[in-house]
């Protein structure tokens, strides 16, 4: 065995890679997944709702009428200004002010932006501890395997919700108080994702243990290849569906877990404030009627948490008819 | 009975192992996250009065003599100090139990009350309007956050119609050391909103899974059997067909329970109810230790006790899990 | 003398299935008759329609399946268009069933007590202590050992057999006047398959039960049935009694079917078999729908499609005759 060979394999193999993911996208538009996206209604306004959102949240500093955080731009004066329609509203606040006199609009479209950051970050992170510690776990088998799988049970018996809590506590709990409000999001992020990963880590785990087996995986170790390289390009493409159907759906938890703990005062700070914040915030202005600063982030959100989910779900039996 | 008894003894091992993992988790939090000493002194006390406090408190013995001591200290209730309050913890947490456990038992028998009787009808008549309705509904439920259904709520029928309090259990009786709120008229008032709130997010779990159990079954082969018998689609549809849905359903309701009791810190937050999730919320926040591995020891106890029941349940429910009556024969 | 009123006329029965390609037509214009006390066979390969014509027989047809066209008749009556109310109370009183698989055939949380018993108390008033003693009889009649002891256990306690036997008593359980058995011994260890043949057809007979017995097991037909038909693609290749069928098979299909079944005592040197498959509901072709593998095929047969007509004892639809 030759180093030459191997690299020759190596680079061939990611011409492959590439050539698949080329591949995937010509068979995405020509397929059965993009005619069937356009031929569900529910689907397609799913999809239309969550591009705008992601758009506005991506383009906020062109798209926001004012930068709620640059405290020169905001007026006491301004404060509890109704929404625009409404009896005492303004045309300058489509949907009224907040206690400092900042534009709700605003608000919501900063805060959508922060929702996002810290829902996809920490699915990503899900995902990429799930897919690793399932090929881990898939591939080695034996005791390795059961201890994962069990922390995984274990886990999965327990909300979500609660994990992220704990962790969120216990970092708390290591860190120096007058810190918190710098690395919530980094908190957030990983106490989020930490919670989340045992279903990519099943789905992989599944398909690996079906590839581990196969011929070709015995083939690729007898000429030198590491058979973990050779299952990654193998079970990568068989799972991509189900994870793509699994992260998709995530993300909506993901975001709704992150607007949880910020509601619940232990997530973004209002400094930063992420949807979740804003309503925690306008919870205290129910009781005097100012409604419209915890209801329209809370509508926000959930719009946002059902159109990402309605998209999953049309995922879902888009890839496998057969699943419920 | 034989084959209960081993099935029975090994669920209650595994629930200990799993106690003791979790107790394990509980002492690593307690021993590594924050300080004791620090907690415990002033500012001003001196190097050798802290250390002297370390060696009396056992903080220098080898982990697993500590690990042991905080096991022993467990079993016997003893939780610590609450680093925010300074009170024993047990005595909190036991003051806010009957508040958490009275509104996880009313959102659990609304949820199944209303989620079962839901699925059935979706499972059985999934074109009509009607199920639509549900169904609408359902997907309302998963995506509408807790904490916002809580707060649409109080705005609704709090604060624009005035019919029900937005905070706090109202009146409560005491029975021996339990407070109830389920005995007074405004216990009552207090405890519908947050009751739906919590129960909101179950109910969708238990009337989609109904449905497409309900689903499954109608297409089984003694379902056909049942009505190549002539059987009337009443006996067809709830005598053969909801039973077994069951099982399924049990274990998922059962497991809710579980989560109900979890997911009662975001509703306890909302409406200021005076349970558990409210203290472990302010523990977090105060990064207060002891309160929250109590916590944590006494949620995984309760799914733990939660799930043998469960386990329980499928032997009464399906007799299929009764091998020793088939032994015998 | 003119023939008494059978007890179950079919007329051009058709069932289609709407599918995203069209609809299927999965049986096309069927007739057949089965006369009270009878035995009627039903043979073919899987697809060819029996099953599905039983379960319309019973209004059980699984939708998206659906009679598109012909007549059902029960003592002259129509029984295709019922409501189902009134279609629900033909069912086990009437017109019994019996699966295929007895191992999925009963719900498996009930005592067969319970099964038997609501079964019984369905059609007969009955308290349920008579109900129960008639249960009791059932299960002694199918042959269960022990049957009070028995009474009270639940499916998985039984064994297949002895699980189609309590199959067998919930479909007499009302004393019905057909029993349409589709494939009753599929499932079974060999062994077990005569057994529940040789009871299904004395309890039959014993009753005056007429059945209408699915299977693709011709030595079952040969011991068991009066009649036969035989199914191909969604049509009645041939129909008679069960001697003229056997002994001398008209239609090639039957007679490639019957080449496949090795005779005991006879030393055969091949045994024939038939070249090809059944076609599949959309690719079904002109004409007769066996041309692609009759060995004798011509002409005629590519573009007409032949009707039943008789030659010799049975009545046959092939152009040969």
């Amino acid at each position: 065995m030759s180093a030459p060979t191997q690299s020759e394999a190596e680079i061939e193999s990611r011409l492959t890679a590439i050539g698949r993911v080329a591949d995937g996208i010509r068979r995405f538009f020509d397929g059965d997944i993009w005619y069937s996206f356009k031929s569900s209604r529910i689907a397609v306004v799913a999809g239309i709702v969550t591009l705008v959102i992601f758009l506005a949240a991506l383009f906020a500093p062109i798209v926001a009428p004012s930068n709620p955080y640059d405290l020169a731009t905001l007026n006491l004066l301004d404060a509890f200004t109704a929404p625009a329609w409404i009896e005492g509203g303004s045309s300058a606040f489509l949907l009224g002010t907040d206690d400092q006199g900042r534009d709700m609009l605003s608000a919501i479209i900063f805060g959508t932006r922060v929702s996002l950051i810290v829902g996809f970050a920490s699915i990503i992170f899900a995902m990429l501890l799930g897919i690793t510690l399932g090929l881990i776990s898939g591939y080695v088998g034996g005791i390795t395997d059961a201890v994962i799988m069990r922390i995984a049970d274990v886990q999965l018996s327990f909300p979500a919700i609660l994990i992220a809590l704990l962790v969120d506590g216990v970092v708390r709990g290591l860190l120096p108080p007058n810190r918190h409000a710098d690395i919530a999001v980094w908190v957030l992020i990983f106490s989020i994702g930490i919670s989340n990963w045992v279903q990519f880590a099943r789905t992989v785990r599944g398909s690996c243990m079906v590839e581990r087996n196969k011929e070709y995986v015995q083939a690729a170790r007898i000429i030198g290849i590491h058979p973990i390289l050779i299952m990654l390009r193998h079970v990568l493409p068989n799972v991509m569906g189900p994870v793509s159907v699994i992260a998709t759906i995530g993300l909506a938890v993901a975001v709704l877990t992150e607007a949880t703990l910020s509601f619940l005062g232990v997530g973004m700070p209002p400094t930063q404030p992420s949807l979740g914040t804003l309503v925690n915030t306008g919870q205290n202005f129910l009781a005097s009627g100012e409604w419209w600063i915890a209801v329209f982030p809370g509508f926000m959100l959930a719009t946002l948490v059902l159109a990402v989910n309605l998209l999953g779900d049309w995922l879902r039996d888009a890839l496998n008819p057969k699943l419920r | 009975m034989a084959a209960m008894a081993a099935f029975i003894l090994r669920r209650v091992f595994q629930a200990i192992i799993v106690m003791l993992v979790v107790s394990a988790l509980a002492f690593v939090m307690f021993k590594f996250v924050g300080d004791p000493i620090a907690q415990m002194v002033g500012q001003d006390t001196s190097l050798q009065d802290r250390a002297a406090l370390r060696e009396r408190l056992g903080l220098n013995d080898p982990i697993i003599f500590q690990y042991l001591r905080y096991l022993g200290d467990v079993i016997q209730g003893d939780f610590g100090i609450s680093f925010r309050t300074a009170r024993r913890v047990d005595v909190l947490l036991v003051e806010r139990l009957p508040a958490t456990l009275e509104l996880a038992l009313v959102a659990a028998v609304f949820a199944l009350a209303a989620g079962v009787p839901m699925g059935v009808y979706t499972g059985l008549y999934p074109d009509r309007w009607l199920s639509r309705v549900f169904q609408a509904v359902s997907l309302a439920g998963i995506s509408l956050p807790t904490f916002f259904i809580g707060i649409l709520l109080i705005l609704f029928f709090g604060v624009v119609l005035g019919w029900l309090p937005t905070f706090g259990r109202g009146e409560t009786v005491r029975i021996g050391w339990w407070s109830t709120g389920l005995l007074t008229l405004s216990g009552l008032k207090s405890v519908i909103m947050p009751a739906f709130t919590l129960g909101m997010f179950q109910l969708t779990l238990i009337m989609r899974l109904v449905r497409s159990e309900m689903l499954e079954v109608l297409r089984t082969d003694y379902i056909k059997f049942a009505r190549a018998r002539g059987l009337s689609n009443f006996a067809v549809h709830f005598g053969h067909a909801l039973k077994n849905t069951l099982v399924p359903v049990i274990t998922i309701t059962g497991l809710q329970l579980g989560s109900l009791i979890a997911f009662a810190i975001i509703t306890e937050t909302v409406f200021q109810w005076p349970g558990m999730g409210l203290l472990f919320l302010q523990a977090i926040q105060f990064a207060d230790i002891p309160v929250m591995s109590t916590y944590l020891i006494l949620v995984a106890a309760f799914f733990v006790v939660i799930n043998l029941v469960v386990d329980l349940l499928y032997y009464v429910v399906d007799p299929r899990l009764r091998l020793d009556r088939s032994l015998a024969t | 003398m003119a023939a008494p009123q059978p007890l179950l006329q079919v007329d051009n029965l058709r069932i289609e299935f709407p599918t995203r390609r069209g609809t299927l037509l999965a049986v096309d214009d069927i007739s057949f008759h089965i006369d009270p006390g009878e035995v009627l066979g039903v043979v073919g390969e899987s697809g060819a329609g029996k099953s599905l014509t039983g379960a319309a027989i019973i209004g059980l047809l699984d939708p998206p399946g659906r009679i598109a066209g012909g007549q059902i008749r029960l003592d002259g009556r129509r029984i295709d268009n019922l409501p189902y109310e009134q279609m629900r109370r033909i069912r086990g009183k009437e017109i019994g069933a019996i699966f295929q698989d007895p191992l999925t055939s009963l719900n498996p949380l009930y005592k067969i007590s319970r099964q038997l018993v609501e079964t019984i108390r369905t059609h007969a008033e009955m308290s349920p202590s008579q109900a129960r003693a008639r249960a009791l009889e059932l299960l002694d009649a199918v042959g269960i050992p022990a049957a009070s002891d028995r009474l009270d256990a639940y499916p998985h306690e039984f064994s297949g057999g002895m699980r189609q036997r309590v199959v067998i008593a919930l479909a007499l359980a009302a004393n019905p006047r057909l029993i349409i058995a589709d494939e009753p011994t599929t499932a079974l260890d060999v062994s077990i398959q005569a057994q529940i043949i040789a009871l299904l057809k004395q309890l039959c007979r014993d009753h005056g039960t007429a059945v209408m017995l699915v299977t693709h097991d011709m030595g079952v037909i040969a011991e068991t049935a009066d009649r036969v038909a035989v199914m191909y693609a969604g049509r009645i290749a041939e129909i008679g009694p069960v001697a003229a069928v056997i002994k001398q098979a008209r239609h090639p299909y039957t007679h490639g079917l019957m080449g496949s079944i090795p005779a005991i005592g006879h030393p055969v040197e091949q045994l024939t078999q038939i070249d090809g498959a059944m076609p599949r509901l959309t690719e079904i072709p002109k004409g007769c729908a066996f041309n692609p593998r009759c060995p004798e095929v011509f002409d005629k047969c590519l573009s007409h499609r032949p009707d039943l007509r008789p030659a010799g004892g049975s009545d046959v639809s092939c152009w040969l005759f």
